[in-house]
């Protein structure tokens, strides 16, 4: 599991720095915490740039929309989030956390 | 994340060195653990090696703040010596189990693309073929071939390095003389007694794919205990 991940952290981590080079705001987004059942395993990333763009994955899909939005505060006003993404097992379909778990992810500044 | 931060994570990556991130989920930290040191206090960088060690990122708790450890280990690979009937299995599981494998023998009629469709093969000779490549903790190094000319010099190699893993197929009597040689070579009894050999967890198997999981078995106890 752990080296299937280890070509995408190199990914975002590029990512990251061809964006930064470019002069473009950037923000990183990682799982630190999962209960339950959850798609993407704790350290996995996303790198979000301050018009939006992102690459990586912190769920396998429905709460990346909520992460970017976030990320962009974060690009704006430096501060660091901590995001708790709750889901009942009746929810969990409906944000892609099929098994009804809760992820937890911290989204800092680039700087 | 500081931009110095990510430069290091980028240029130990891009040299196969293991490294940790350490942030407290408040922003008030954002250091690099690199070689188990960095500038953090001991209960914390003691937290870093077991996470590196374990090849697990994970939160914790220290002085009443929360925070994160994000490891970023070179992938795991295997040194395969010997394009014999154990290699087949053997890296079969262990691409399964997420390392990359690189099969070596210099006797061409051996190491065919034909017989290993799905592996790097490297036909130089097995100290060559290893300095080559490389060896560091996060390399396992198995010898196959039962002759000492092909063994011995992998051996040598692996026994200077930090793999963590480092087997040789062979039976008692076959390793007392293998032992025999490396203290002529000048390999101390230290040095000596990291090889696993005879080799695997003692499954009671003796089908190539069972001694190849015997093996596969020992090297990932070894990477985590």
């Amino acid at each position: 599991m752990a080296d299937a991940a280890v070509g995408e952290a190199d990914a975002i981590l590029d990512r990251a720095a061809a964006w930064a080079a470019a002069g473009r705001g950037v923000a990183l987004a990682t799982v630190v915490k999962t209960w339950g059942s959850s798609p993407r395993a704790v350290g996995s990333q996303l790198v979000v740039d301050d018009a939006g763009a992102f690459e990586g994955s912190v769920s396998g899909g429905c709460i990346e929309g909520a992460v970017v939005m976030e990320a962009r505060r974060t690009i704006e006003d430096g501060a660091p989030r901590l995001l708790d993404f709750g889901v009942s097992d009746e929810e969990a379909w409906d944000v892609g956390l099929a098994c009804g778990g809760s992820i937890e992810v911290f989204v800092e500044k680039l700087a | 994340m500081k931009a110095e931060t990510l430069a290091r994570l980028r240029a130990a990556r891009g040299e196969r060195r293991p490294v940790a991130r350490v942030a407290a989920l408040d922003g008030s930290v954002d250091a690099v653990v690199e070689d188990g040191e960095g500038p953090l206090p001991e209960p914390v960088l003691e937290v870093v090696r077991a996470a590196l060690k374990q090849n697990r990122s994970h939160d914790f708790e220290h002085e009443g703040g929360r925070w994160f450890v994000q490891v970023f280990n070179p992938p795991l690979r295997l040194i395969v010596v010997g394009a014999v009937h154990i290699s087949q299995p053997l890296i079969g599981m262990a691409s399964g189990l997420g390392y990359d494998v690189t099969l070596v023998d210099p006797r061409g009629a051996f190491a065919t693309a034909q017989r290993f469709p799905d592996v790097a093969i490297c036909d130089e000779w097995p100290d060559d073929a290893l300095e080559a490549l490389g060896v560091d903790g996060r390399t396992a190094v198995v010898t196959l071939t039962h002759d000492p000319k092909l063994d011995d010099p992998a051996l040598h190699v692996a026994l200077r390095s930090e793999a963590f893993y480092v087997g040789a197929l062979g039976s008692r009597r076959t390793h007392a003389k293998r032992v025999e040689r490396l203290v002529e070579a000048g390999f101390d009894e230290a040095a000596i007694g990291r090889i696993r050999a005879p080799i695997g967890l003692d499954l009671g198997g003796r089908a190539p794919a069972e001694i190849a999981l015997a093996i596969a078995a020992e090297m990932t106890e070894a990477l985590y205990r």
